[in-house]
């Protein structure tokens, strides 16, 4: 190939574009990032504003025709005594399946991170991979055979002579009932199990990030394991255990399939969004309760940054 | 041997890996307040046997004692050693300050006492007010001087040092060498310091160990290593050698061993050069020059097989570039007292 040839390249046209484009970077960028942003501005935010726009509406008591006038009588309804117990309890449910899940997820995220083989680690994350790939509702439903009382929690508690444990727990007022299936531990046992994945995987990827001799360097420095722990491993991983957070926290607070199919029949947010838009045709209301999450992970997301949790970032 | 001014003793130790012995049979004591280098390529041995001693490996065999102590199943956090990281191992959430302070906070000092320490020792590596920054915004020599601070301010005995000048330029690198070297004649603490490179073992240290194959190939200070080479591996490892095999030194009658000589000690002269007494000659052509400046180093194969490097200063007030070119035939004469014999049967 002659030198001439080697500067002019090809020429064709799509060789041409390339080349027009490489000479402007910006039209390139703007090309690039022109249909994701118009899927996250119209699609994504555009929907989410409509949700917003729909709890400034109300509902007229005597047609049950929506009034597309804005007012605040949608949240009054909200802020009256029923509604805020549900939203307190689906808060604390939310807290309680969290803090299980971090208890859970962090030691087994820790073991597959620093101890683990190649071959056993591939295998856990097979592990906690692998319920997320089979259908929810049939896990689920699953596990309303599993705590039913005829179920194998029951069977292994009666081979066990455990079964006073059990009856001891299930006369717990509030979050005990007939059967661990239609009870609020029910509940709670299932959206930690269902969650726990998502606490899981951003805690592993947290501690893979910590160097080795960042631990070598503290006990080098005169700090036993537990000191070394809570000083160096904990603070590291804790952008970790928030981002967990707030896969469990937001889930558990959206969620309305595990709480109609396990538990008693208290309402969670979740539940109540499902009936008011479906059966009821309070679409306002609807609306507004699925405001309440977005405040509640606005809330706890600035606790979180007040409190530090994301220094190490 | 467990006399009071040992601060590091290994006997008979090693350390396998599954089937590798990374450190096979290792025995040397380190003297109260020395520098002690432990030289050698990647994969020798020198970093497993400091984290032998720092308590992050324990011995598959054999003890180690510091300060006549046996700690071969002691942890790290129970040693009165302290290391600098080659990669520093700053805590990236904790201000400078902080890092310096860690050792202190550990031991529950009062705080006053602790910032008091802590800015005696940021000023003692020369970094002063820098307390209040995070790792991340220093550069690689500030961290280095950082992780410094923070391994000393708890009066170690023992100062682990594992190639802590790897990763910075060669001009911070001969800075920190000097500072170094100040520093821990200054506290008078026993440094053991791992390097690869020769140069640094050889200029600040008080007595070198060079490692092949997780073996102490030869130990002693720096002149003994250079000058007296045991091994062919030491020869080699340590600065630039010529190695020559027993027949071409048969054929150019210089006795029938093989020895290793410095290129330093080899004067290159012309053909016409007449032999003399006590010294050596061996004829050959230059294959190549290569310029460094103050030096230039030259390769000349000889007629009797075999090549050596030759290094002459560049002293010449002349300035010429190189005084020799290649292709050149030339007489290459040495003292016969500058051949080192080299031990036979040792693998390189």
């Amino acid at each position: 190939m002659s030198a001439a040839a080697w500067q002019a390249g090809r020429a064709d046209p799509i060789a041409r574009f390339a080349r027009y484009l490489h000479s402007r970077p910006r039209l390139m960028l703007a090309l690039l990032l022109t249909p994701p942003l118009l899927w996250l501005g119209v699609i994504y935010l555009g929907s989410l504003l409509a949700l917003l726009a729909q709890s400034f509406f109300y509902i007229d008591e005597f047609s049950g025709q929506v009034v597309r006038e804005l007012s605040l009588r949608t949240y009054a309804e909200l802020l009256t005594e029923p509604n805020l117990l549900v939203v307190a309890r689906t808060v604390a449910m939310a807290a309680a399946v969290t803090l299980a899940c971090a208890l859970i997820a962090f030691p087994v995220a820790y073991y597959i991170v620093r101890y683990a083989s190649v071959r056993l680690k591939a295998l856990m994350y097979l592990g906690v991979m692998v319920p997320l790939w089979s259908s929810y509702i049939v896990r689920v439903y699953s596990w309303k055979l599993i705590l039913a009382k005829e179920g194998v929690i029951t069977w292994l508690a009666e081979h066990l002579g455990a079964l006073w444990l059990l009856e001891a727990i299930l006369a717990v007022p509030v979050l005990g009932g007939p059967s661990l299936s239609f009870s609020m531990f029910g509940t709670f046992i299932v959206f930690v199990y269902i969650w726990v994945p998502f606490m899981i995987l951003p805690i592993v990827a947290a501690l893979e990030r910590v160097p080795r001799s960042l631990m070598e360097a503290s006990a080098d420095l005169g700090a036993a394991p537990i000191a070394t722990f809570r000083r160096v491993i904990l603070p590291l991983a804790f952008p970790g255990v928030v981002a967990g957070s707030i896969f469990t926290f937001s889930l558990t607070l959206g969620d309305y399939i595990i709480p109609k199919v396990i538990g008693t029949s208290h309402p969670y947010i979740g539940t109540v969004v499902y009936a008011q838009q479906g059966v009821a045709g309070n679409v306002p209301l609807a609306a507004a309760f699925t405001v309440v999450p977005m405040i509640v992970m606005a809330v706890y997301l600035t606790i979180a940054r007040r409190l530090g949790a994301f220094n190490a970032l | 041997m467990d006399s009071s001014d040992v601060a590091v003793r290994f006997d008979g130790v090693s350390r396998l890996f599954g089937e590798v012995r990374a450190v096979d049979r290792v025995s040397f004591s380190v003297t109260d307040g020395e520098f002690f280098a432990m030289l050698g390529p990647s994969g020798s041995g020198k970093t497993t046997c400091l984290r032998l001693v720092a308590g992050f490996e324990h011995p598959t065999e054999g003890r180690i004692f510091l300060s006549g102590k046996d700690v071969s199943d002691v942890p790290p956090y129970e040693r009165n050693v302290n290391t600098v990281f080659q990669d520093y191992a700053l805590f990236p959430h904790m201000s400078v300050q902080e890092n310096v302070e860690y050792p202190l906070m550990i031991r529950k000092l009062p705080a006053a006492e602790r910032r008091r320490r802590a800015g005696e020792m940021l000023e003692l590596v020369r970094l002063p007010g820098f307390g209040a920054r995070k790792p991340a915004q220093l550069s690689g020599g500030q961290r280095q001087r950082v992780a410094l601070a923070r391994a000393l301010i708890g009066q170690p005995r023992v100062l682990l040092l594992d190639e802590p000048l790897g990763a910075l330029d060669l001009k911070l690198r001969e800075e920190m060498q000097v500072e170094l070297k100040a520093i821990q004649r200054q506290l008078g603490i026993t440094f053991i310091y791992v390097t690869h490179d020769q140069g640094e073992a050889l200029s600040m240290s008080d007595r070198v160990a060079v490692f092949n194959h997780g073996r102490v190939e030869q130990l002693g200070t720096p002149a003994e290593i250079y000058d007296h080479p045991r091994t062919a591996f030491v020869a080699g490892f340590v600065g630039i050698s010529n190695l020559l095999p027993a027949a071409v030194a048969e054929r150019i009658g210089a006795g029938s061993r093989s020895f290793s000589i410095r290129p330093e000690r080899i004067h290159m002269a012309a053909p016409t050069e007449p032999a003399a007494e006590g010294r050596c000659s061996a004829d050959g052509t230059i294959r190549s020059v290569l310029y460094y400046g103050a030096q230039t180093r030259y390769l000349v194969g000889l007629d009797a097989g075999s090549e050596l490097t030759v290094v002459t200063q560049n002293s010449d007030a002349s300035g010429l570039r190189a005084a020799w070119s290649a292709g050149e035939r030339v007489r290459l004469v040495w003292l016969r007292a500058s051949e080192r014999p080299i031990e036979e049967g040792v693998e390189t």
